[in-house]
């Protein structure tokens, strides 16, 4: 078997492509002004911001004047939480809701909030990892201020009922935020339609440089700065701005969004396939729901072996993939997304990610299929814990 | 996190892995719960260590600890064996990263833990010889 490099953790990060580089180039070393600078030098790159917050607002069904450029998805996420918190508490208003399972962005803030006097109701999610708009509802009290759902979860793919939360949100008054990191350009976000009032994305999950965010804000809703400084986006975000970053980003998010139901359809049975595949080994489960899934994203438990070892033995078969296992998260604990599905520790700790893109071909599926029952194998036969359930019988899946 | 290539070359090539039939001590530390379980079979002549197999469920660094743990004790005597300490294992690989250190302490219990039952296979008292192994939960 002829070894092969297989990119296979795309929910992590991506690399940039050739026309966002050469979108992004000219901003290094020839239109290099200061946006905020007065000459001509300055003043294109000021038109270039333009033009990509145009671009942006484009692709979300926004409007230019809604976009905020920022350093990233984080950055957003805080952004919008405690920006509508510091504003809303002001009126009363210290309740917080959001679920188990959101990235640690949206859930360190929120624990950040709850030291400071909010309360925060965190959602469950169903076993299949699904938000329940009714549980949204329930939830809402004269008091609440924000909730916050992402658009699709960043280990297991579930894309979230969006549209009918946000029209729960509406109807309550309530505001509504998504951390749309992993969502965008996988599935069609039109923020207006969906109710979303304010959005997280960063650029490094769709072929744009680490480094570049933007959070989008509907116009009439006043976030406080995060940021305190200059007079950059609006004066509500200072620091001068990723010139280079946003146009890259702008070109990215237009590639990204240009076809999402030719990616889709080319991706799911390709996924599939690999879901398929690997669940034929014994003792092995899919995490989250298959039907509201990402078409790039598999996450899988393999029972009896460990995350971090799968994956130094599939990138020694040269395959990049990702594992929610304590070991692998620098933390005890397993990921906190997999224990919210119910999962056992021992079942999450043997979990593994594989998140592609529009490059992902059926060779590279048949490769994987090929090496994960020699690793999984491998790593069976030296587990004292897969020998104990062989002969004890049991099944954890 | 980087692990130096030695780890690399155990968790790769592990030493010593599997089971030894009517083996003269069998140790077991960790739970799955806790995502490391290493278990250690000696087979003892005499006061020597003549064969050492393991088998574990874990990172990298479980694998490569334990594997460099029974190479360290083949061929030795037993009191050379109860004095191997996790620092030893770790330098041996030339080093860890600092969340992994409790991986090497697994690997000196699982040695303890195997004599232990030897021991106990003898009718001796092991806790005087060993002293107490502590719990998995106590090297987190």
């Amino acid at each position: 078997m002829e070894k092969r490099l297989i990119y296979a953790d795309h929910a992590a990060t991506t690399a940039v492509s050739e026309e966002v580089l050469q979108e992004m180039l000219p901003y290094f070393t020839q239109q290099y002004g200061n946006a905020s600078s007065i000459y001509k030098m300055g003043r294109a790159s000021h038109e270039a911001l333009n033009d990509a917050r145009a671009r942006v607002a484009a692709c979300l069904g926004a409007q230019a004047n809604e976009i905020y450029f920022t350093a990233g998805g984080s950055e957003s996420d805080n952004w919008a939480i405690k920006g509508t918190c510091d504003r809303l508490a002001a009126q009363g208003k210290k309740h917080i809701i959001t679920s188990v399972f959101e990235h640690h962005a949206v859930l360190h803030t929120c624990e950040y909030l709850e030291k400071h006097g909010f309360e925060v109701t965190y959602l469950p999610v169903s076993a299949e990892g699904l938000i329940n708009p009714a549980d949204v509802e329930k939830a809402i009290r004269e008091d609440t201020a924000l909730v916050t759902i992402m658009y699709a979860n960043n280990e297991i793919g579930t894309i979230q009922p969006i549209a009918e939360i946000g029209a729960i949100c509406k109807a309550h008054k309530v505001l509504f935020h998504t951390d749309a990191v992993q969502a965008v350009g996988n599935v069609e976000i039109d923020v207006k339609a969906q109710n979303i009032d304010m959005l997280s994305l960063s650029g490094h999950k769709f072929h744009a440089p680490k480094g570049v965010g933007a959070l989008y804000v509907r116009r009439g809703i006043i976030l406080p700065n995060l940021v305190h400084g200059g007079g950059q986006e609006s004066g509500r975000r200072a620091g001068t701005e990723n010139v280079a970053g946003i146009m890259g980003m702008a070109k990215a998010l237009e590639i990204a969004t240009a076809d999402i139901s030719g990616k889709i359809a080319k991706l799911t049975p390709l996924r599939d396939k690999l879901i398929d595949g690997i669940l034929q080994l014994p003792q092995t489960r899919l995490n989250g729901s298959r039907e509201h899934r990402l078409c790039g994203n598999v996450n899988v438990s393999i029972v009896g072996i460990e995350g971090e070892s799968l994956l130094l033995m599939m990138d020694y078969y040269g395959v990049c993939a990702s594992s929610g296992s304590a070991c692998t998260s620098g933390s005890l604990d397993p990921s906190h997304v997999l224990l919210s599905l119910g999962l056992k520790h021992e079942v999450a700790h043997g979990s593994l990610r594989l998140s592609f893109d529009r490059d992902f071909t059926e060779e590279d599926v048949d490769y994987i299929l090929e090496i994960i029952p020699q690793v999984v194998n491998r790593l069976r036969e030296m587990s004292p814990m897969w020998e104990r359930m062989c002969k004890e019988g049991i099944s954890l899946v | 996190m980087i692990y130096s290539d030695k780890v690399m070359d155990h968790f790769t090539n592990p030493r010593n892995v599997g089971e030894i039939e009517n083996a003269d001590g069998i140790g077991e530390v960790g739970n799955a719960k806790c995502g490391d379980i290493m278990k250690m079979y000696l087979k003892i002549d005499g006061n020597v260590i003549t064969d050492v197999k393991f088998k574990t469920f874990g990172c990298g660094a479980a694998v490569a600890t334990s594997s460099m743990a029974t190479e360290l004790i083949m061929g030795k005597s037993i009191d050379e064996a109860l004095q191997l300490t996790n620092k030893a294992v770790m330098e041996a690989l030339d080093g860890l990263p600092p969340v992994k250190v409790h991986c090497s302490v697994l690997a000196e219990q699982a040695i303890k833990s195997a004599l232990w039952n030897y021991y106990e296979k003898q009718g001796i008292d092991p806790e005087p010889i060993i002293g107490k192994v502590p719990d998995c939960e106590d090297c987190h």
